[in-house]
C-alpha cells in the first residue's frame, strides 16, 4: 500500500493579526495509506473540519505542507482544481448545496466540471446513484421535493460521481434518524469495500467510527492527540474520556467491569466482539458449564 | 475574500465613541457627510480627514480595518476620479487635449477632491458601524424617526426590518462561503474564466443561497410568532437610550470641530 495523504507540521491560523486570531491546526503531522478507512474524531472546535478542507486545497496552510498523492498542491505549477477531483469532499449538511432541477443533473455537476463527455457523465451518475440507492424515479425528481435523508444521499452521490481517489465526509450522518444514519454509513462502507477508495469519515459518534473505520485520528485542541488502529485507540479509552470524547457504550461497560476487578480486555468496541469476550471470560471461570462460542451460545445463556 | 466586507460590521470596544449615545453618533455622522460636501477647499478637506483620524484613534480601531473597508469602493473612487478628470470643464487652455477628451486644472482638482470625499464618506460611516452594534443602531434610528409616527409612518416595522437585515448579513456571508466551498469542491470555476462563464458559475451558488434565505425567513417568522410578536405597540426595551452629560459634551466638541471645518470655506 502506498501513502495517499501526508501532512507535515501543518498549521492554520484564522484571522491572522486580528484580536481574535486562533490557530485551528497546530503542528499536525500524519499520513494516510491508500485504501484506508480513517475515522476522524474530536470535540467541537478541535480542528477536524479545518483539517479536511486542507485535503483539497480549500484552505491554504499558514505553514507546513500537505501532500496528496505525493504532490504539493500549493507548489507552483500544480493545478489546484485537479486536486478537487482527486479528493472528493462532502461537507456537513451537504443537502444545502443542491441546486439543479433534477437529482440526476445535480449529481452530474461534478463530472461535467471535469470536462467528461456526456456518455461518461451519465455512466458515472448511474454508478453513483447505485451506490447511494437512488432509483430512476428519484433521479428524475427535483432534489427539493425529497426527504432530508434522500437529499443527503443525492449530495454524496454528487461527490462519488467524480470518482475521487479519496472520499472525505464531514459528519455525513448528522441530523438523520437512526435508520437514515445506518443507510448512509453502510452505503459508504459498501462503496469503500467495492471500490477500494480511501475514505476519511469525520464523526462525533464513537459507535460509528468503531463500526466502520480501521484507523482513527483523534483531534484535540488543534493537534493530533492520537492516530492508530481502532483496537489500539479504544484500548486507551480512559485517555479518550479525558479528552472530553465518549467511547462506545460497550467499551464503557467493559471499563466498568474491569474496575470491578474482572480480568477482561479493554479494547472491546463492537457488540459481537463483546459477546465473544464475555463468553470466553465465562468459560474460563466456569469450566464445568462451558457455553459454546458460536451459534446458539448466546441463546443458551 | 467575502469575509473582507467590513461595512456594517461591529468592532467591539469600550472607547468613548463606543459608549456615546448612538442617536448622537448618527446625527454627527450625517452632519459630517454634509460638512464633507460643504467644505470645498483643500484645507477644509484636510481638516475633515484629520478629524476622522482623531476619531478613529479615539475609538482604537486598527488602521488596517479602515483599509479593508475601503477596498470594495476602490472601483467607485477610480470611476469618480476619472469622470471628474475628463468632464470637468474649466476656464482657459486645457492642460491636455486629445480627441473628445480634455483635462483642465480644475478637473484634476475636482478629481482629487471627490475621491478624497468618497473615501472619507465611507471611512466616516464605517466608523459609525464599527463603534455601534447593529441592534443599538436600529434602536437609535427608531428613536430618531419616532416623530414620523404622527404621520402614520411605520417606524417600528422599518426598524425591525433593518435589525433583521443587519443581523443576517454575517449569517448569509457565512452561508455563501460554505456553499461556494461546497461547489468548489465539486470543481466549480469561480475565480477565473470568461465573464459569461462566471455568471453561469454563480447559479449553483445563488440558488442554494436563496433557498436557505427563504427557509431562514420562514423559521424566523415562526419563532417571532411563537414569542407573541405583534409589532411595536406596547413594547418595552431592555436598554433605554439615555442622553448623558458626557454625550452633551461630545456633541459640543464635535459641533465645534465641524463648525471650524465649515468656516474654512469662507477663508
Amino acid at each position: 500500500m502506498s501513502e495517499i495523504i501526508r501532512a507535515e507540521h501543518l498549521r492554520y491560523v484564522y484571522n491572522p493579526g486580528m484580536p481574535d486570531e486562533t490557530a485551528a491546526l497546530d503542528d499536525v503531522s500524519f499520513s494516510i495509506e491508500e485504501g484506508d478507512f480513517v475515522g476522524v474524531i474530536g470535540s467541537t472546535g478541535s480542528g477536524k473540519s479545518t483539517l479536511i478542507s486542507h485535503f483539497n486545497g480549500l484552505n491554504r496552510p499558514t505553514s507546513g505542507r500537505i501532500l496528496v498523492d505525493g504532490r504539493d498542491m500549493w507548489s507552483s505549477g500544480e493545478d489546484l482544481r485537479s486536486f478537487r477531483f482527486l479528493v472528493g469532499l462532502v461537507f456537513q449538511y451537504p443537502e444545502y448545496q443542491l441546486f439543479e432541477e433534477t437529482c440526476a443533473k445535480d449529481i452530474a455537476y461534478g463530472p461535467r466540471n471535469m470536462g467528461l463527455d456526456e456518455a461518461e457523465v451519465q455512466r458515472r451518475v448511474q454508478e453513483a446513484a447505485a451506490f447511494t440507492g437512488l432509483g430512476p424515479d428519484l433521479l428524475a425528481r427535483s432534489p427539493f421535493e425529497l426527504s432530508g435523508g434522500q437529499k443527503r444521499r443525492v449530495a454524496i452521490a454528487g461527490v462519488m460521481a467524480m470518482r475521487p481517489r479519496i472520499l472525505v465526509l464531514d459528519e455525513p450522518a448528522a441530523g438523520l434518524d437512526p435508520a437514515g444514519r445506518d443507510t448512509i454509513l453502510s452505503q459508504i462502507r459498501d462503496y469503500h469495500e467495492k471500490t477500494g477508495i480511501t475514505v476519511v469519515l469525520v464523526s462525533h459518534s464513537m459507535e460509528d467510527i468503531a463500526r466502520y473505520a480501521n484507523r482513527v485520528l483523534v483531534m484535540s485542541h488543534a493537534k493530533v492527540a492520537m492516530y492508530d488502529t481502532v483496537e489500539r485507540i479504544f484500548a486507551r479509552a480512559p485517555e479518550l474520556l479525558e479528552l472530553g470524547l465518549s467511547v462506545p457504550q460497550v467499551t464503557q461497560i467493559f471499563l466498568k467491569l474491569r474496575q470491578m476487578g474482572l480480568d477482561i480486555p479493554t479494547d472491546v468496541y463492537t457488540t459481537p466482539y463483546a459477546v465473544k469476550t464475555i463468553l470466553k471470560a465465562w468459560n474460563a471461570r466456569h469450566p464445568e458449564h462451558p457455553i459454546p462460542l458460536e451459534g446458539g451460545g448466546v441463546h443458551a445463556s | 475574500m467575502l469575509r473582507d466586507i467590513t461595512i456594517g460590521q461591529h468592532f467591539p470596544g469600550n472607547s468613548i465613541l463606543h459608549r456615546c449615545d448612538p442617536r448622537l453618533k448618527i446625527v454627527m455622522t450625517i452632519a459630517y457627510i454634509v460638512v464633507l460636501f460643504v467644505a470645498s477647499n483643500p484645507l477644509g478637506i484636510l481638516l475633515s480627514l484629520a478629524l476622522l483620524a482623531l476619531l478613529y484613534s479615539l475609538a482604537k480601531i486598527p488602521y488596517r480595518l479602515i483599509l479593508k473597508s475601503l477596498k470594495p469602493i476602490v472601483p467607485i473612487v477610480i470611476f469618480t476620479a476619472v469622470l471628474n478628470l475628463f468632464f470637468m470643464g474649466g476656464e482657459g487652455e486645457p492642460l491636455f487635449h486629445w480627441w473628445l477628451l480634455s483635462i483642465y486644472a480644475e478637473g484634476i482638482r475636482y478629481a482629487i477632491l471627490m475621491s478624497v470625499r468618497v473615501i472619507a464618506l465611507i471611512a466616516g460611516t464605517s466608523l459609525l458601524t464599527y463603534t455601534t452594534s447593529p441592534i443599538v443602531l436600529t434602536d437609535a434610528i427608531e428613536s430618531l424617526l419616532r416623530p414620523l409616527e404622527k404621520v402614520h409612518f411605520p417606524v417600528h416595522e422599518l426598524a425591525m426590518m433593518m435589525t433583521i437585515a443587519l443581523r443576517f448579513i454575517p449569517t448569509l456571508i457565512e452561508e455563501t462561503e460554505k456553499i461556494m466551498n461546497a461547489q468548489k469542491a465539486r470543481g466549480a470555476k469561480l475565480d477565473n474564466g470568461k465573464f459569461t462563464e462566471r455568471i453561469h458559475a454563480l447559479i449553483p451558488i445563488l440558488i442554494p443561497l436563496f433557498i436557505s434565505a427563504f427557509r431562514r425567513a420562514d423559521e424566523l417568522a415562526m419563532a417571532m410568532e411563537c414569542r407573541c410578536y405583534h409589532g411595536g405597540q406596547g413594547r418595552t426595551r431592555l436598554k433605554v437610550l439615555r442622553f448623558t452629560r458626557q454625550d452633551g459634551l461630545c456633541a459640543l466638541a464635535m459641533a465645534a470641530m465641524l463648525a471650524v471645518i465649515v468656516a474654512t470655506r469662507f477663508l
